[in-house]
């Protein structure tokens, strides 16, 4: 690991470091909130994780183990490159076990398995500013953050409604953090919604392009935006996962051929392989030993 | 109506630099009345209007409003949060442009709702059933709920901004060239509108208007101003009936005769 002495532990460095911890810290104490923070040039692209990159590369620490995923994937491009990035500059340890992991940077998925105390889940937040579309000037949204003023955040759940019969807001489901601050959980699905609420781990989000961290402490109530008589509810699946017949999971849709066919397979492939180790098996994987 | 001012402007008076946006003014505005303030352009009353409903800060003098409780408060001492709360619950802003006063791009039903969502209703059957009743009452039909106000034609769209003003039964509106940029024809339908409205809810209103008409229409009192200060005051009538300064009786006999 000689070529480790040209990068700094982690990428970046020691005072950018202390900046985005102090952010963090304001963060966790003031649930929701959304942090400015002077984000930094990463050696990606904005759009692919440089908020999330910047806040793990901040809390990493060389006994940390760390799992990244993607759309609940551990083998797809973002996943596997900001693995072998931190793997280069902090020669941290990976997995792709949940249950391992004391870290998990995100894009867009909560696992499936239960968290712990004592781990973090790190999202990667495109845009931190859950009304942002309905009030594009920055002043005047953080004014309503700052005056409670959330009105407009049910005027885009009541247009949902008047257009299309139900809330369509499927991803990006505004929440109502410890009963104070409208936050954006970033595009997970709704799905996920639930698992924030009372969550054990620590919840980070960190947006790059955007210079906003904000944070959920755990054990802090995240309550999903709804009306008394269009309560919020998880988007539900009538099959089970293809492979490993788990059920209230989310899944995936796979096209197979050019012939119609498809499968829902878990999002969340580590959950998935442990299932199948476990011995669940859904039809797809029944058949295909069948036919072997 | 009652002996209590709702609205107490006690010398106000706004400065650009060494501008002058209006100087001195000075009136008391009871619950259920409609005063006019009229004069040419850049006499002054758009900058009294903003000075009145908070949204300029004069530079001295002091409005004071008479709160539901019963108290009056100074509006320049009131904190921001009580303050919007004031102009989104019992106060109205009527703009002369409707694409100001509106969300041009969510449907008709949900700017008439908006205000219901800010002030805490959570009942998507009771704030539809509510924006519906109010689309009835300034003649939109009900068939446009789920429209956009782009959609709606100029006067369409000032009477879904008067919809939307009144859907928390304010006490005070503000309204500033509500008829500007209409056809004669539409005018008058919304001037009718209108009337009825502040008649039936008792609403007291602040109307600028360079429109003698309009003023002589909606108003009960009304405030001629020049050079940013107040020249002459009092009954509408009084006023377009028998012009005492010589301003007044040029704008007076300036109107044109059909």
């Amino acid at each position: 690991m000689n070529d480790l002495a040209t990068y700094n532990f982690s990428y970046l460095d020691e005072q950018t470091k202390r900046m985005i911890r102090r952010a963090i810290l304001k963060a966790i104490a003031i649930p929701g909130y959304q942090v400015p923070f002077a984000s930094r040039e990463m050696p990606m692209p904005y759009g692919w994780g440089t908020g999330g990159v910047q806040v793990t590369a901040s809390i990493l620490g060389p006994k940390d183990v760390l799992k990244v995923i993607d759309q609940g994937a551990d083998d797809t491009t973002n996943a596997v490159s900001i693995r072998a990035f931190f793997q280069k500059v902090a020669a941290v340890a990976v997995t792709t076990k949940t249950k391992e992991a004391t870290i998990i940077q995100t894009r867009h998925r909560i696992p499936e398995e239960g968290l712990r105390e004592g781990q973090t889940l790190v999202y990667q937040v495109p845009i931190p500013e859950p009304l942002r579309f309905l009030e594009p000037r920055e002043t005047e949204t953080r004014k309503m953050h700052a005056l409670e003023e959330y009105g407009l955040m049910h005027v885009k759940l009541y247009e949902d409604i008047a257009r299309n019969g139900h809330i369509a807001t499927t991803y990006a489901y505004p929440v109502k953090v410890e009963g104070r601050y409208v936050m954006d959980p970033s595009p997970t699905p709704k799905f996920d919604n639930p698992k924030m609420h009372m969550s054990e781990a620590l919840q980070l989000f960190g947006a790059g392009r955007e210079k906003r961290i904000y944070a959920v402490p755990p054990y802090t109530e995240v309550v999903s935006l709804d009306f008394e008589d269009h309560p919020f509810e998880v988007q539900k699946f009538d099959k089970p996962c293809a492979l490993c017949g788990a059920e209230n999971v989310y899944l995936d849709e796979v096209v197979l051929d050019d012939k119609g066919g498809r499968m829902f397979v878990c999002s969340d492939t580590d959950h998935c392989e442990d299932r199948r180790d476990c011995g669940h098996a859904g039809h797809m994987l029944a058949r295909k030993e069948a036919a072997e | 109506m009652s002996a209590v001012p709702l609205l107490k402007v006690n010398d106000v008076s706004k400065f650009y630099g060494s501008r002058i946006g209006c100087r001195n003014v000075s009136f008391d505005l009871f619950p259920g009345e409609v005063l006019a303030i009229v004069g040419e352009s850049g006499s002054g009353k758009t900058t009294l209007l903003s000075c009145l409903s908070t949204r300029l800060m004069p530079t001295s003098g002091i409005v004071e409003y008479h709160m539901r409780d019963g108290q009056y408060r100074d509006l320049a001492r009131m904190g921001e949060a009580e303050r919007r709360f004031l102009m989104r619950t019992d106060w109205g802003f009527v703009h002369q442009n409707p694409a100001d006063g509106l969300r041009m791009t969510v449907s008709a039903g949900a700017n008439v709702g908006e205000r219901l969502m800010a002030v805490g209703d959570r009942h998507y059957g009771n704030i539809r059933a509510a924006a519906s009743d109010w689309l009835e009452r300034v003649e939109i039909g009900i068939d446009r709920i789920d429209d956009q106000p782009r959609a709606f034609s100029g006067g369409m769209r000032q009477r879904l901004q008067i919809a939307r003003n009144l859907v928390t039964n304010p006490r005070l509106v503000f309204m500033d060239e509500p008829t500007g940029g209409l056809d004669v024809s539409v005018q008058a339908r919304l001037l009718d509108l209108v009337r009825g409205l502040v008649h039936d809810l008792g609403l007291a209103a602040i109307i600028v208007t360079h429109d003698l008409a309009v003023a002589r229409l909606l108003s009960h009192r009304m405030m001629v101003m020049k050079d940013g200060a107040v020249i002459e005051q009092g009954l509408t009538d009084r006023v377009l009936d028998d012009p005492r300064e010589p301003y007044t009786q040029l704008l007076v006999s300036s109107i044109l005769q059909v």
